[in-house]
């Protein structure tokens, strides 16, 4: 799992290769690198995946976070994988979920630790090979990770 | 040179209504509770009280679940367990904690729930006690007390308990630390202002032992009132102290008629 | 001590998609959080969460510190035979935990 230094560091070297839109920003999308080195540089699609979380979190040690994916989940058409990202944590990749046919829907909830507002991300691996992502703003105030107490 | 706000009236005497003022403080050492009573609930956010209500999502029930299986674990040299005596906890434990601090029959002190369990491990099974904040005794406390879930606190202040609720009165009242606040000053006076990102509550201890965001993981109220203790810089008593279990049972007399909530999931 | 609860229907219908929740009680220590004498405390956190149906792998979480304390996880799984899910996972010191439940799958 890459350390935020190596991540850092990869977002200064990489020119602006931009895989994704800007959200109304000048500079280079933070996530762009690490989403690369995981879709070996394949294009990354907005849509279909969607994040309900709450916009104002009552603690950023548990933040209750659903992730759905647009998908029939049949044997020719479903879900692999889906990435959850944070812009902020000190460890960007919060987790990855396998699924599959046997699932019947790309649906899953659980609770993240934040480090601050952020962004947070999902890239979906379809069975076709193509990615799609989706993401979601939060205000955390009680931050999680290195808020020691 | 005239100062902002004071007005000459060419007179020393402090005006009528500093007079009532004054007059109100003084009535307030009389044992007062908040109107409407509310449970900590209310002020802990929308997600900390839907992952209280589900049964399944709430954090603390992992404990209550610990806390069936060490209430069957024989324990000590008597190698009895809880359900020896005690048999099903849903049954002879229901309605326990809602009664509770009490006076210990056998030795006349004030005990809380954490203290009765420790009181049975020492008297009836021969055991160690457990110390406040073991992931044991949270269990057992928070399996107990939730056989209380839904049951109005009732507690009876008699001649018995009557001095330990006058010192956990005053105790409640007192200024203490850097901050030099008392609990009254945010529990009674402030409750439902913010602070920082949280809102004030009203100082109940029906959810407890209950799962603190903060924490992650459950605590005891003697681990929370150590917290508050701290944030006002004042010196924090060790959790089983004889001052917090007066304090204890002067919140509970304060909270009679709000129901038991254990496991409560708060920020 | 490892202790986890599963969740899900006792009963459903074949082809029916039920939920099925997940809840492990262990504290993801994050290795960011320091003692009280100032060291570190080593992270520990659930490394991978599986559930299998009737011997078949149907959910895989690789998760890490930056899942809350207590992971839950809520998931779906069509009902295709009458059987047993188990719930397996795996920490960073290399503890493992397990939990199981049956589902009965009607016509």
């Amino acid at each position: 799992m890459p350390s935020r230094r190596q991540f850092v560091a990869a977002i200064g070297g990489l020119a602006a290769a931009q895989l994704l839109p800007a959200l109304a920003s000048a500079q280079p999308d933070p996530f762009a690198p690490l989403i690369a080195s995981f879709t070996g540089g394949a294009p990354v699609r907005q849509g279909r995946v969607t994040l309900d979380i709450p916009s104002l979190a009552d603690n950023g040690h548990a933040v209750p976070l659903l992730i759905k994916v647009e998908s029939v989940m049949s044997a020719a058409d479903h879900v692999r994988r889906i990435t959850l990202l944070s812009e902020k944590n000190p460890r960007p990749v919060i987790a990855t979920f396998h699924l599959g046919p046997r699932n019947g829907r790309a649906q899953i909830a659980t609770r993240v630790r934040l480090n601050g507002a952020q962004r947070l991300m999902a890239i979906a691996q379809l069975s076709d090979g193509t990615f799609w992502s989706g993401s979601a703003e939060v205000v955390v105030t009680t931050t999680a990770c290195l808020d020691d107490s | 040179m005239r100062r902002a706000g004071f007005r000459r009236t060419g007179r020393c005497w402090p005006s009528v209504p500093v007079l009532l003022l004054s007059v109100l403080i003084a009535s307030a050492s009389e044992p007062q509770r908040p109107v409407p009573l509310k449970s900590g609930a209310e002020f802990a956010g929308a997600d900390a009280r839907a992952m209280q209500a589900d049964d399944f999502g709430n954090p603390g029930m992992l404990w209550v679940t610990r806390g069936e299986s060490v209430w069957r674990e024989p324990a000590g040299k008597a190698g009895k367990s809880c359900a020896s005596c005690h048999g099903e906890a849903p049954v002879t434990m229901k309605g326990v904690a809602a009664r509770y601090p009490v006076i210990d029959r056998g030795d006349g002190r004030l005990v809380n729930l954490e203290g009765r369990i420790n009181v049975c491990r020492v008297r009836h099974q021969g055991a160690e006690p457990l110390p406040y904040e073991t992931d044991t005794l949270l269990a057992l406390t928070a399996y107990v007390a939730h056989q209380s879930r839904g049951t109005p606190v009732s507690v009876v202040i008699d001649a018995q308990n009557r001095a330990h609720f006058e010192r956990g009165h005053d105790f409640y009242h007192r200024r203490v630390g850097q901050l030099n606040l008392s609990c009254a000053h945010c529990h009674e006076v402030n409750w439902g202002k913010q602070l920082g990102p949280e809102t004030i509550s009203q100082g109940h201890g029906v959810a407890y032992p209950a799962y603190r965001l903060e924490w992650q993981t459950v605590g005891s109220l003697h681990r929370r009132f150590r917290g508050c203790l701290s944030a006002v810089r004042a010196a924090m008593l060790p959790a089983g102290s004889p001052e917090y279990l007066d304090l204890e049972l002067f919140l509970a007399w304060r909270a009679n008629g709000l129901p038991i909530e254990t496991p409560g999931v708060r920020r | 001590m490892a202790l986890a609860r599963v969740q899900l229907p006792a009963a459903a219908k074949r082809g029916e998609v039920v939920e099925v929740r997940v809840a492990i009680k262990h504290a993801m220590e994050t290795g960011f959080r320091f003692d009280n004498d100032g060291r570190v405390i080593p992270r520990n956190v659930v490394t991978s969460i599986v559930c299998r149906y009737n011997g078949d792998e149907v959910f895989r979480a690789e998760t890490g510190s930056g899942i809350a304390a207590n992971p839950y996880m809520q998931f779906y799984v069509v009902a295709d035979a009458t059987g047993e899910f188990v719930l397996e996972w795996i920490d960073d010191a290399g503890e493992r935990g397990m939990e199981r439940a049956a589902l009965t799958v009607t016509a």
